[in-house]
């Protein structure tokens, strides 16, 4: 414990933003949940690399990293904000899903709506054992990537295509597979976006593959 | 309440008549919006008085800065770009010899935007001189001509010809002027040079220039940029569009999916 207070502190006085991102690399490679609070305020900080450095030091302490970053995550100024959910999405624990829910509808900031709409594909669903909850949920977060499939930003669209990709390939979420497959015909036809649309195809053409290889 | 709400009260012929106000800022502001929203809502015949509003607003006299710019005219000439109407090019190749800097680049832009080969002589005119008339104006933020435009609209236009005038802004002292000078020479020649020129930019020390070369590398769709875009020190939200631009391409070229594959990896990485 003495030895990770050392790293903290190394991190919390860092006089250089490649210092700082050094320092946040060896916190994250004590692989220490007492390291969680400090690698969470990194995400804050306004330096790209080391908040991409804390981010993997944060997902690969897996659910530990769950609720103190739910608890965390309000107030936050929107870049960390995106970091966060990112991680989270990463993590995929369904602890997540209402923060996630909320922040793929209505966050103000582009960054955030994307990272918490690839997250509502990429949570561990088989997690809700029980299956009329689990499909209940299934059916908000699909309604929540319907909605987003309309965003003017393609980046979004993108990420609901990513989530569908991810959902179409999970087995917890058979219960809506059809529903995911419509959805995915439907902007592999019809999105403005030429990337959009092959994204979702590409979803659709590696199912194909499984079935038939 | 502060939130900020498209202003859909307005309308276009309330903006036209602003426009031909004598209020100054409401001129100004209804310029702008006449260029953002206007072809939205506007019939036929309001498109038409739109133009002719805004073609009438490029050459206006009463909005002076105290530095003897041009406001009114600067946006007008914007809006015009926007709304693409061949109409205004007359207008807008008058304006490349306005005495105010700021009206000649915005007519450049949007004489590129416009895409009309009438304004390729023109536009080359601005060149004139080379490197050594591209001085910086001492005590102004910007050089003699707006360079940076004029060749950027180039590209647009496809002016092969005018490639000799350009290629000697490689040797420009400034780098953001070299970036765009690479920038139209790769759209006007496709050489695999100008586009490494710009690769090699998102080495910078400049993180100004690394956003400004990433984006262009996207919008160029260059794709032997693309793993380089992705280790670039330059954040996401830039990342997304630059290598959305180069996907983009490769799917209209109907590219083989084992080359576009690692690019969707990439981009679902950087949600």
């Amino acid at each position: 414990m003495s030895n990770l207070l050392a790293y903290i502190h190394a991190v919390e006085t860092a006089s250089s933003a490649s210092a700082l991102r050094e320092a946040v690399i060896q916190l994250a490679q004590q692989k220490d949940t007492a390291a969680i609070p400090t690698l969470i305020a990194v995400l804050g900080y306004n330096n790209p690399a080391a908040a991409q450095a804390a981010v993997e030091g944060l997902i690969a302490l897996g659910d530990a990293v769950v609720e103190p970053l739910l608890a965390q995550l309000d107030g936050y100024n929107y870049g960390a904000r995106a970091y966060g959910v990112r991680v989270l999405g990463s993590i995929g624990h369904p602890a997540a899903l209402r923060v996630l829910l909320a922040a793929a509808q209505s966050d103000f900031a582009p960054s955030v709506r994307r990272a918490a709409t690839k997250a509502l594909g990429t949570l561990r669903w088989q997690l809700i054992p029980e299956e009329t909850a689990r499909e209940a949920q299934l059916r908000e977060a699909l309604t929540v990537l319907q909605r987003n499939s309309e965003a003017a930003d393609w980046a979004v669209r993108y990420a609901v295509g990513v989530a569908l990709d991810h959902l179409y390939q999970q087995a917890a979420a058979r219960a809506l597979r059809e529903a995911v497959c419509s959805l995915l015909k439907h902007l592999g036809d019809r999105d403005p976006d030429i990337v959009v649309r092959s994204r979702c195809q590409l979803a659709l053409q590696r199912d194909y593959l499984s079935m038939h290889i | 309440m502060t939130a900020v709400s498209e202003p859909v009260q307005l309308t276009v012929p309330q903006m036209l008549a602003q426009l031909q106000g004598t209020d100054p800022g409401l001129r100004y502001y209804a310029a702008w919006w006449l260029g953002k929203f206007g072809l939205e809502t506007a019939t036929a015949a309001e498109r038409q008085a739109i133009v002719n509003a805004l073609i009438g607003a490029l050459a206006d006299e009463a909005d002076r800065t105290e530095l003897g710019g041009y406001p009114l005219r600067r946006n007008a000439a914007r809006a015009l770009g926007r709304l693409g109407d061949r109409q205004a090019v007359p207008a807008l190749i008058e304006c490349l010899h306005c005495e105010d800097f700021y009206v000649r680049e915005a007519a450049a832009i949007a004489l590129g935007q416009l895409g009309d080969p009438r304004a390729i002589a023109p536009l080359q005119a601005l060149l004139e001189g080379g490197v050594a008339m591209a001085r910086p104006v001492p005590g102004r933020p910007h050089l003699v001509q707006p360079v940076e435009a004029v060749m950027e609209s180039l590209g647009h236009l496809g002016a092969t010809e005018a490639i000799p005038l350009i290629e000697p802004f490689l040797t420009h002292e400034m780098p953001r002027v070299q970036l765009a000078t690479a920038r139209a020479l790769f759209q006007l020649t496709g050489a695999a040079e100008y586009g490494d020129r710009l690769l090699a930019a998102l080495e910078s020390e400049d993180v100004q220039l690394r956003r400004t070369a990433l984006l262009d590398l996207g919008a160029m769709g260059y794709l032997p940029a693309a793993e380089a875009i992705l280790q670039a020190g330059v954040e996401a939200s830039f990342k997304l569009i630059a290598l959305h631009g180069i996907l983009s391409k490769q799917l209209h070229q109907a590219a083989p999916a084992e080359q576009t594959l690692s690019l969707f990896q990439g981009l679902d990485q950087l949600l």
